[in-house]
């Protein structure tokens, strides 16, 4: 048994599939050899077993022709039978009739029965005789010679040239037959390891797919083989999830942190600017203003820019009125362009544009667009934001009068990092609308205008 | 402007107050969403200022609470958390604006204006001196007949130099009030503004005078 798994357990083979094709195969091999031996020794027996019957029947007959008569015994041979035994093949037949030890007539040596015969029961055996083999059989008769009871057996045998050959023919077919069995297995055997493991391919083709802030736990109809996996991997994930979201509450709570302090030290130094008319001492009041405004806008965007690749992992789109949402959007910016005398103007905002989109994503973007044109523009200029339908999309443009930005600068930035020239913030920024427009199968793109100025496009697709 | 100040941070409390202070306004500061309260019950407010995370609640419920009882004193909420997602939420619940620690205070009081305009009718926001009335909210002056549209810096000049008539400011005091700290502006910038104030109110009655090397003020004739 051990030898048999061994054999088939094929525990060297690393491939599932190749395991299970080998085992199949292994095993309908020895089912095929088994089925040759049992054909083969089933056609030998049928083969003896009519062999048996005639020659029964047959050295019957001869005993039954032996007759008493005065001088002695005569005996009339069979006619029929031997033609009858002839009749099976190209066999040869050899007959004795013995009296106590003598043979009276027929061929002497054939081989001894190995239990002499009593009666008209015919005993069977199998012996070579002549280099040749024989079914031998033999039947005892006593017969009165000489007024004595003497025994009289007779001995008939044939050789079992054509017998044998039929028993091989049999069980040739039997073999081809099951050759081919054998050949069919192989891709009987491929086609099974697929569709056993079919479930488990398409499982990890599932897991292969997710983006890779995708954490959401795996639902899959699995087979119930598969079903313990499926949970450990999910407990994996709901481990990793803790871990992550453990960390974005880490991060939001070390902004809040850090943000109130930051204010406490802005305020003052707010206050000792008013208080101070110390031309160095001014300098460098405003250079602290300027860096904790820095920092506060860099960590808006990282925490931005973390909202946006989240939300495009679970991306889930709504109608939404694109209009509406520039409108408030442009509200919320209103005072920072008041700050910087800037000249606010829209246009198609009067009517809805609805179109399917994460809200929070297009707000992050269009606060993003025109944050940066409120930076941009020239002081005391304009910022114009445009909303109008073409070609089967919504194209919001929001084009400022400011410097204007050669068109290396201007893919420049799109890199993550990268400020132009004095203004910070601006690069990730751009990464952030750029994302937000891929995640919704739109486009962004910077364009300077001809007059002086920068013209920023977010297009997206209507419904 | 009344501005009611919540917030449980004392020091940055002190500081922000001071600061409003500086732009004229009178702050009372509560520490706690139950002193909030108090101060409400017993006095008008022209605006809250409201942080979201205080001692006895959050000021989001607060402030839910507030526009449930139908009591509509104008809220900016103030947040250390910069996420979209509170912006909204706030808003949705009745505040009126929404801005980040560590804000600018020319960018607060940019924000206070805009929410006051929008609810324009709510206080009376004319102002009248020497020979003209200043129109906070609708940006304006208006001398015997004529009214002159006054651009925001203008506006916001003509505010500080209003919120004490005869006061010097001296170009550095003007230049942090009007100009945001990441903008390179050299002293002179100031009088470009001054110059442009002092033709909108021309025949006013009203002038602004330099006083050389000290500053300016705004006087009547």
């Amino acid at each position: 048994m051990r030898a048999l798994r061994a054999l088939v357990g094929a525990g060297q083979i690393k491939s599932l599939r190749r395991r299970l094709v080998w085992q199949f195969v292994v095993l309908s091999a020895l089912l095929v050899a088994g089925l040759f031996v049992t054909v083969r020794w089933v056609a030998e027996s049928a083969s003896r077993a009519s062999q048996d019957a005639v020659l029964g029947a047959a050295v019957t007959a001869i005993a039954e022709g032996v007759r008493s008569v005065d001088d002695g015994l005569e005996l009339d041979l069979p006619y029929a039978t031997f033609s009858m035994l002839g009749a099976m093949g190209d066999e040869r037949i050899f007959y004795s009739l013995r009296v106590g030890a003598d043979v009276v007539t027929g061929y002497e040596g054939l081989p001894p029965p190995p239990a002499p015969p009593t009666d008209l029961a015919p005993v069977f055996w199998a012996a070579t005789h002549q280099g040749a083999q024989l079914r031998l059989a033999a039947v005892a008769r006593p017969m009165l010679v000489d007024a004595r009871a003497v025994p009289v057996m007779v001995t008939l045998g044939q050789t079992r040239r054509g017998q044998a050959a039929i028993a091989r023919e049999t069980a040739m077919g039997a073999a081809w037959v099951a050759l081919a069995f054998l050949a069919l297995v192989l891709p009987v055997a491929l086609l099974a390891a697929e569709a056993v493991l079919s479930p488990v391919r398409r499982l990890a083709e599932v897991v292969a797919r997710r983006g890779p802030r995708d954490l959401s736990p795996v639902r899959y109809p699995t087979p119930r083989e598969l079903t313990p996996l499926l949970r450990a991997l999910n407990g994996l994930i709901a481990r990793l999830r803790g871990a992550l979201d453990l960390a974005e509450t880490f991060i939001f709570e070390a902004a809040h942190r850090i943000r109130t302090p930051l204010s406490l030290v802005r305020t003052e130094a707010e206050l000792a600017l008013a208080e101070t008319s110390d031309p160095a001492a001014r300098t460098r009041l405003r250079r602290m203003v300027r860096a904790i405004d820095d920092s506060s806008r860099s960590a808006s965007q990282i925490l931005d820019h973390a909202m946006v690749m989240y939300r495009s992992d679970q991306f889930e789109a709504e109608m939404l009125d694109l209009a509406a949402l520039a409108a408030s959007v442009l509200r919320a910016v209103e005072p920072l362009a008041d700050l910087r005398d800037l000249r606010v103007t829209s246009a198609g905002l009067g009517r809805p544009c609805h179109l399917r989109g994460d809200q929070r994503m297009l707000e992050i973007a269009l606060r993003n667009i025109l944050d940066n044109a409120v930076k941009y523009a020239r002081s005391e200029g304009t910022v114009h934001l445009a909303l109008h339908e073409a070609d089967r999309q919504a194209v919001l443009a929001v084009c400022d009068d400011g410097r204007g930005i050669a068109g290396d600068a201007l893919t420049g930035r799109f890199r993550r990092g990268s400020n132009v020239e004095d203004v910070a913030g601006s690069g990730l920024g751009l990464t952030i609308v750029t994302e937000v427009a891929a995640a919704h199968r739109g486009r962004f793109s910077l364009t300077p205008r001809p007059e002086g100025g920068t013209c920023a496009t977010l297009s997206l697709p209507l419904p | 402007m009344r501005i009611l100040l919540v917030e449980d941070g004392e020091e940055l409390a002190r500081a922000v107050a001071s600061r409003l202070a500086l732009e004229g306004h009178g702050v009372d500061h509560a520490p706690t969403l139950a002193d909030a309260r108090l101060f409400l019950d017993s006095a008008p407010y022209d605006l809250i200022l409201l942080d979201i995370s205080l001692p006895d609640g959050d000021g989001r419920d607060f402030l839910a609470a507030e526009r449930a009882a139908r009591r509509e004193v104008p809220v900016i909420m103030m947040t250390a958390s910069a996420s979209v997602g509170d912006r909204v939420s706030t808003l949705d619940l009745g505040a009126d604006d929404y801005i980040t620690k560590p804000f600018d205070f020319a960018e607060l009081q940019a924000r206070c204006r805009a929410v006051l305009r929008r609810r324009a009718g709510a206080a009376d926001s004319r102002r009248h001196f020497a020979g003209f009335t200043f129109d906070a909210l609708g940006a304006n002056v208006t001398i015997g007949e004529e009214t002159r549209e006054l651009r925001a810096r203008e506006l916001r000049l003509l505010e500080i130099l209003l919120s004490r008539p005869g006061q010097t400011y001296s170009k550095a005091h003007l230049i942090d009030r009007l100009f945001s700290f990441d903008e390179e502006v050299s002293d002179n910038a100031i009088e470009v503004y001054v110059g442009r104030l002092r033709r909108k109110l021309e025949g006013s009655g009203a002038r602004i005078e330099t006083l050389r090397g000290v500053g300016y003020r705004l006087i009547a004739e």
